[in-house]
């Protein structure tokens, strides 16, 4: 059988079951967020952008932002019963792609969305089961929700299994 | 200007227009500088989510150079330059004049001096393009020094779009395309306003 998968892109989220993959292309600064439950098997991916929806001034579209992208997430995992307890977490992104001579704190955006999705997952008790994040480059992730493995591939530094 | 939908059909064509002058400008000076006649495609419009802004550069996983640029605060916008990956050792033969060297250049692996002279085009195109902009709106533009990465399209992207993604879930971009005559280079050349600069550049053509 071959494998499905789903696709989301920047600032979008998917939740699917297994044997469904869910794929995101291009994660320069932005980070991947996937959650998992492992009893269940169904898992979901969030593509965020930016670190806190408490700044952004209309935040309509909650996948957007660490914070509520998190949040959105595991609402709709468990909308679909999966046990909040269960989750589990991997994550990839949050590369720096340009470094401008003299950039200031606010344009290190990679590694505040990081922060804010480390802190979003201990916020709500989520184990950060691995992660690749950081660099210079950008990542394709794809996040296989019957095992709840995460493959992150990128152009200078080929495949890896996290 | 609360979103990027409000804007009507004329002040859609003024931008178009000022981006036509400006890439115009731009395509001038990178005829000069390679040496061959540069031709540049009527402005495109787009306003859309980002994930379809993404789309339409060709796929978020596509190897690009993308030199990025920001103007000042008071009219706070970025300007792109993409040219395809595959391009790049073929616009550094032309920049330098050399041949069967660069041919086998890997485009992750440049030298500083390949570096500096891509971010030295992108610099001077965005120049030209920002003095037809600022002639217009009698207003000057100041900006950054240009920052370079090769790298998928959807993450240098990205990365572009997060300062609207503060104010907006949707981006307005105003893309040129560069072509030359034997089709060898095809770049793109992104003006990416936020809401405030958009507001200032429309005021300034009274539209």
């Amino acid at each position: 059988m071959v494998n499905e998968s789903v696709k989301i892109g920047i600032a979008e989220f998917k939740i699917a079951r297994t044997p469904i993959s869910i794929i995101t292309t291009g994660l320069g600064s932005c980070v991947g967020v996937c959650l998992w439950d492992p009893i269940i098997k169904i898992g979901g991916m969030v593509h965020i952008m930016l670190p806190d929806s408490k700044q952004g001034r209309n935040v309509l579209n909650r996948a957007k932002y660490a914070d509520s992208g998190i949040e959105l997430l595991i609402e709709e995992l468990c909308k679909n019963g999966a046990q909040k307890s269960r989750l589990v977490a991997k994550i990839a992104g949050g590369a720096q792609m340009f470094n401008f001579p003299n950039a200031n704190k606010t344009m290190k955006i990679g590694n505040r969305n990081i922060v804010a999705v480390k802190n979003t997952l201990k916020f709500y008790k989520i184990k950060l089961l691995a992660e690749d994040i950081g660099g210079n480059y950008g990542r394709t992730i794809e996040f296989f929700t019957k095992n709840g493995q995460l493959l992150v591939k990128s152009i200078c530094k080929g495949v890896k299994v996290i | 200007m609360e979103g990027y939908f409000d804007l009507n059909e004329m002040q859609l064509d003024a931008l178009k227009e000022i981006s036509n002058i400006g890439a115009g400008n731009a395509a001038t000076s990178l005829s000069i500088m390679l040496d061959r006649k540069i031709e540049v495609s009527v402005p495109k419009v787009n306003i859309a989510p980002f994930a379809e802004i993404i789309k339409t550069i060709g796929g978020a996983e596509k190897e690009v150079a993308g030199g990025y640029l920001l103007v000042n605060s008071n009219t706070p916008m970025g300007i792109l330059f993409l040219l395809p990956g595959e391009q790049v050792p073929f616009f550094l033969d032309l920049l330098f004049g050399s041949t069967s060297e660069t041919q086998t250049v890997n485009s992750q692996q440049l030298n500083e001096m390949q570096e500096s002279a891509l971010i030295e085009i992108v610099n001077i195109l965005a120049g030209s393009y920002l003095n037809a902009l600022g002639f217009f709106t009698q207003r000057v533009f100041v900006p950054s020094v240009p920052a370079l990465a090769i790298d998928m399209a959807g993450a240098i992207l990205g990365e572009v779009l997060q300062s609207i993604g503060i104010v907006s879930d949707y981006a307005l971009i105003i893309e040129n395309m560069f072509s030359e005559e034997e089709k060898k280079i095809n770049g793109y050349f992104f003006l990416l306003p936020e809401p405030q600069a958009l507001e200032i550049l429309l005021n300034a053509l009274g539209v």
